[in-house]
């Protein structure tokens, strides 16, 4: 009952506070960029000149009863319609991420906020020193790899399965979507449960639950994935699929093509393209992979660091690891369970330049293979 | 021709079964968050005895003291349908205007939002934070858990794709329809909500479906810019904290994931039709 009544009592505070943000969402990107907008538009200073004299309601009633020149309006116009959303864009993305270039070289720990010290390339030094990061970094690119083969299979058997002339077709689309509208945390959980009690339940190679292997919890995961997400790419490969003119395929019938012969000679040409975006998506979902690692594993099993990357560090004993560490779960924890934020923004760094190569080498590949009709 | 049929026959139990697949962790949601505690540990796939223990378990989790579900899912509900109109509506602003400015710096523009496609959540995270905190020192404006904070950081990320996808639709509007509605006097800014906006309402779908999915389910900006115990919480955060603190009983977890999944689900059964015409016909080029 009092539950109910503090939730009341919130409420009328909860609509100001989202009007006041409707305001704040709808003026402060204008507010905060305006004026570098004026420099960079040399033209329209004039206006903006005078719209200074004339103040903003003044700008107002000029503009809206005593006319204006059609290439003044159309300026106008530009940089009213763009800052919105490059603003905020510029604002949250692209200054944080020149911001953090300079942070990876302090020595930033979070607690202290304004007072690091610049370090120079310490932080990377310590980062290719810690074998934890380099088997995080191993574990990601084979999770990425295995990811991005089994999502693609899966997903374009299904848009297979799903363009052939089927009464129930849209249930079946639908139902292999469905996975995707609810986010790998809550997913994380529902599979949880799934390895642990319903599957231990049946006993066999349950038994013990496969989470508890470092393995077999790498291979959970990949499970859990692409359960979630083959149906997302399904739906591009069907876009792909459908977009196949009719007339290629009824010649090469005529020509006594059987199905395999018109899958490799036709169908998969011409989605090559399809192949090209589907790849992308999920190699660049692999690497950020992060919330269903956080509610199915943790990062963990337990399990000990492979012998060949002990060898490269010279490590005596082989030392514990986690096995679903993956790359982002182990930025996230740098930073805010161990609080070096500055060797977070690092490693994130190095992840970046990595992930960027590796999708432009992707992207440059696979658009080789593309044919154009 | 009787082949033909047998394989189709074939191919359509094939479909039935992989749904069957794909729908049984749903289906094991929808059974253990129907049954008490001794139950569930009995064994997991059994029928429920008492199918009303749902509603138990749903007053329990209700009734929780540390644990808001009504207040998290109605700030889930806010922050996700004003990012996605914020988004939509302002990414089409700039991608119209982009496109039809031919000038060298819209084209720089332009090509500043493209570079934000590749750039990874995790690279900006940190450092996102910390200016959040030190805005509300320059402006006195807090940032960091309050609803325009998140908003703002969504409208922010979510920009790139969309004006990518819009900028490509929009290209396709011949110039003709904008200069007809000039010359019956409209202004720049009426020419693009009554005209151009109304055209872009199947990407604006598309876009809908796609930042939705997004934003709904998003754990990382959240527990960043709203922080875990803040005053405002979403769906995934508030999940998680009740997975914590129930420490495996795992009928209440189970009760929370299904009222987290279940909002979802049903408006995507309704709008079902929609939505995957949205996802195939939309421009995922």
């Amino acid at each position: 009952m009092q539950k109910s009544n503090s939730i009341l009592k919130r409420t009328p505070i909860k609509l100001l506070h989202i009007v006041i943000s409707v305001v704040i969402i709808a003026i402060l990107p204008i507010i905060l960029l305006i004026r570098i907008f004026e420099r960079i538009i040399k033209k329209d200073i004039m206006v903006f000149n005078k719209n200074k004299e004339r103040g903003l309601i003044g700008t107002f009633i000029h503009d809206k009863w005593l006319g204006e020149t059609y290439t003044a309006q159309n300026n106008r116009v530009f940089v009213y319609f763009l800052m919105p959303s490059f603003g905020s864009f510029l604002l949250f993305v692209a200054f944080p991420f020149l911001q953090g270039f300079y942070y990876s070289l302090t020595d930033w720990t979070g607690l202290n906020t304004g007072d690091e010290n610049f370090v120079g390339f310490d932080n990377y030094i310590s980062i290719l020193k810690d074998y934890r990061f380099a088997y995080s970094f191993y574990r990601t690119l084979i999770y990425a790899i295995f990811n991005i083969g089994l999502i693609n299979i899966v997903a374009f058997s299904l848009a297979m399965l799903v363009t052939q002339n089927l009464k129930f077709k849209n249930i079946y689309r639908a139902g292999f979507f469905m996975p995707n509208l609810i986010g790998g945390l809550v997913l994380g959980y529902i599979w949880k449960f799934i390895f642990d009690k319903v599957l231990f339940s049946l006993g066999g190679i349950f038994d013990p639950s496969l989470l508890i292997g470092g393995e077999t919890a790498f291979i959970s995961l990949l499970i859990v994935v692409t359960w979630q997400y083959a149906g997302y790419i399904m739906m591009i490969y069907i876009a792909a699929i459908q977009n196949i003119p009719q007339d290629l395929i009824e010649a090469s019938e005529i020509d006594g093509a059987n199905s395999i012969q018109k899958l490799r000679n036709i169908t998969l040409p011409l989605v090559a393209q399809a192949f090209t975006v589907a790849m992308f998506l999920t190699l660049v979902t692999a690497f950020k992979q992060f919330d269903t690692v956080v509610s199915l594993t943790q990062g963990g099993p337990s399990t000990q660091l492979p012998q060949w990357i002990g060898s490269i560090y010279n490590t005596t004993l082989l030392p514990i690891v986690k096995s679903t560490d993956l790359i982002s779960m182990n930025i996230y924890n740098e930073a805010f369970v161990n609080y070096n934020m500055g060797i977070g923004q690092a490693k994130a760094i190095l992840f970046f330049v990595v992930l960027l190569s590796i999708a432009l080498i992707q992207v440059y590949y696979n658009k080789k293979k593309e044919v154009e009709l | 021709m009787k082949s033909k049929i047998l394989k189709l026959r074939l191919l359509e139990a094939l479909g039935a079964l992989l749904l069957l697949l794909f729908a049984t962790p749903f289906l094991v949601v929808i059974i253990n968050s129907s049954k008490n505690a001794i139950e569930v540990k009995e064994f997991p796939l059994g029928i429920p005895e008492n199918w009303f223990q749902l509603f138990t378990n749903i007053a329990e989790v209700f009734g929780r003291d540390n644990i808001d579900y009504i207040g998290s899912f109605f700030n889930s509900f806010i922050i996700t349908t004003v990012s996605l109109v914020a988004i939509g509506i302002f990414s089409a602003m700039a991608a119209w205007v982009l496109v039809r400015t031919k000038k060298n710096y819209s084209f720089i523009i332009f090509m500043i939002f493209l570079s934000g496609m590749v750039l990874p959540f995790q690279v900006v995270m940190l450092p996102l934070v910390r200016l959040m905190q030190s805005l509300k020192d320059i402006t006195g404006i807090s940032f960091l858990d309050t609803y325009h904070g998140i908003i703002l950081a969504y409208i922010g990320f979510g920009a790139p794709l969309s004006v990518f996808l819009f900028h490509g639709f929009i290209k396709s509007i011949p110039m003709d329809i904008e200069e007809a509605a000039i010359i019956d006097g409209c202004t720049k800014a009426q020419v693009f909500f009554k005209i151009i906006l109304p055209i872009l309402k199947p990407i604006f779908v598309t876009l809908l479906v796609l930042n939705g999915m997004w934003i709904w389910n998003d754990y990382l900006l959240p527990i960043l810019v709203l922080g875990t115990g803040g005053d405002i919480q979403t769906l995934p955060l508030t999940v998680s904290m009740l997975a914590g603190n129930y420490n495996k009983e795992w009928s209440l977890i189970l009760t929370s994931v299904l009222m987290a999944a279940a909002p979802v689900v049903i408006l995507f059964l309704f709008a079902q039709k929609h939505i995957i015409k949205g996802m195939t016909s939309g421009a995922i080029k």
